[in-house]
Parts: structure tokens; sequence; C-alpha cells
């Protein structure tokens, strides 16, 4: 079943363990469009599918002589998210970031109380980026970036990233094969471990 | 011939929203926010009104017997996040469930503990 393999064995039935971490914890994956977040949340994750309704108008204007009813209209936005149970009490949630512009409202509701967050770039298409690096700066939320490893992509020195993208010599930059396991294992380890870091500095 | 009051519903029009049905019109959660990732665990000690709940509400309130995040519950019952999250919000007033933030994340408050065992609990994938 869809949650084999990361369950406690023998807990409690099948239910048992099921995201019922009184700890949970989430890390965003942000990056262009078709840059392999959904990818990287199904390598290391078992993926549920998420439905979100925002509403575009709040009220018709239109006055009607019957009853008052609201009209709503709303956009859809069929979002996914990885769970992966660490310990029973113990759940990360992985939340790919829409990568459209239009979707930018979801971004200040998947960010609140995040870890952290990686940000996927395709060194094809760098620029892409840019905006997500731009968004958890301001925010002050860690984060590390991670070059996908496309095929047929040149393999760009980390040094010339970081210039290109004007990023901290501290920030993690790690190459990737999302579509791997112990890859995508990794870039949540080296976020995690890049979080503990910081949490070790001092207090300026 | 005056145009039928919900001819504007046809393909073009766009979803519209039905699901708000359930939360009788309304678009916000009430009282204090929550997070995405906030648990949700049911009160053992509350009595559910049947009479004064939608079936949703029960619904909602099943799922969370055994403590459950808040998009955990919105996938399992398919509802969208925004009604789930009125629901609930209509539950905890109601003294059915209680909600718990996530681990905090704040630099300052950060649980290095935790933190180290989320990292060995990945190795260990």
């Amino acid at each position: 079943m869809a949650y084999g393999g990361y369950e406690p064995a023998g807990a409690f039935g099948p239910m048992a363990g099921r995201g019922r971490g009184h700890r949970a914890i989430k890390i965003l994956l942000a990056g262009g469009f078709g840059v392999g977040k959904t990818t990287l949340v199904g390598a290391v994750s078992e993926i549920r599918p998420l439905r979100t309704e925002e509403l575009l108008t709040e009220t018709s204007a239109r006055v009607d002589s019957t009853v008052g009813v609201e009209r709503k209209t709303t956009t859809t936005v069929a979002m996914d998210f990885g769970r992966i149970t660490l310990r029973e009490d113990l759940v990360l949630y992985l939340f790919g970031t829409p990568g459209q512009e239009r979707f930018w409202f979801m971004w200040d509701e998947l960010a609140l109380g995040a870890l952290g967050a990686v940000v996927l770039a395709d060194t094809r298409r760098l620029a892409d980026c840019f905006p997500a690096i731009d968004y958890f700066e301001r925010r002050d939320i860690p984060f590390i970036v991670a070059l996908n490893n496309f095929d047929g992509a040149r393999r760009y020195d980390t040094d010339d990233v970081r210039i290109a993208l004007d990023l901290d010599p501290g920030l993690p930059i790690v190459a990737c094969d999302a579509r791997s396991r112990e890859s995508a294992k990794e870039v949540l380890i080296s976020l995690v471990e890049h979080v503990l870091a910081i949490a070790d500095e001092p207090v300026h | 011939m005056p145009a039928r009051d919900d001819q504007w519903l046809d393909a073009q029009a766009g979803p519209v929203v039905r699901s708000y049905v359930f939360t009788q019109g309304r678009t916000r959660p009430g009282g204090e926010a929550f997070d995405l990732v906030s648990t949700v665990a049911a009160n053992p000690s509350g009595v559910a009104d049947f009479n004064s709940m939608a079936p949703e509400h029960m619904a909602v309130l099943q799922l969370t017997r055994s403590p459950t995040t808040v998009v955990d519950i919105a996938s399992d019952v398919d509802l969208p996040l925004g009604v789930v999250r009125i629901l609930l919000a209509d539950l905890r007033e109601l003294g059915l469930v209680a909600i718990s933030a996530p681990v905090s994340t704040k630099p300052q408050q950060v649980d290095k503990s935790t933190l180290r065992e989320v990292i060995h609990g990945l190795r260990g994938l």
C-alpha cells in the first residue's frame, strides 16, 4: 500500500503513523516551471493531491430582487504535496510552490512557518529561479540552491552559479538528479544541515 | 427574451464554487489562524451535536480521531483547502478539536534536536 515502507512496523493498524506526527515540518520546493519540483517530491515521498479554490471576486455586484445570494468565482489550483514519515511522531511535508506568477498569492500561505526551502534550478534557464531566491531572501527563509542535472545540459561549476545568482558564500549549492531518491534525500539533508548551521550562528 | 439567470454558467464561465455551500457562504475561517501543517486532534471529551453539523463537519471530525495535519485532512476528504479550514475552525469553536502549531522554525527558536532527528530520519530512508 501507498504508505508502506515509511511506517513504523506493527503500530496500530493501517492508519497508524499516517501524518499523525505531533511534530510536523514543512519544506518548500521552488523554482521555475518544469524544473523538476514534482519529480523531486515524488522521488523521496508519498505524493498526495490537494485541492485549493481561491476566490477571485468576493461577491457579485448584482442586486437581485430575490434572495441575497452571493456569487463567487474562483480559480482552482490543483497542487500536491509530499509526506515523509520519519518517525511516528515526526513527519516532513514537502510543498512545491506553484511556478506561475498568477499563483504568487499561494506562496505566503505556504511559506508561513516553513523550515526552509530548496530552490531547484536548471542551468539552461537559471534566470527562472531569480523570483524564488528574491522571495526567500526578503523573508529571511533559509534556503539552498539545487542544480537539477538535466540530460544534455552543460555542467556548471557551482562557483559560476553562485556568481550568476549573486548568492552569499555560505549558501549551499548542490548538484542533484531530481529523479533519484538518494539524490533527493541528499538535497533535503543539505537544507536541514544549513538550517542547523544558521541556528548555530551567533546572533548579531 | 431575457437571458435566464443561470445561463452564464457555461463552460467558459470558469469554475464556480459550490463547495462553499458547506460553509454557508463563509470564505474565511473564524478564530486564530492556523498553518497548513498544524496538527488537529479531536477532543476526547467533546460531544458532537449531530443536528447542528453538516455531514462534512462529521467527515472532518472523524479524521481527527488520531492527530492529523490540516493538509492531510483536506487531501482525505477531497474538499478545497479553504473549505476545510473553515470547517476546522467551526469544530474548534465547538470545542470538538484542538489545533496546534507545527514545529517552530524561527531561527531563534529552532529546535536543534528535532532537526538532527530529521537528518537522521532522512539518512535512514
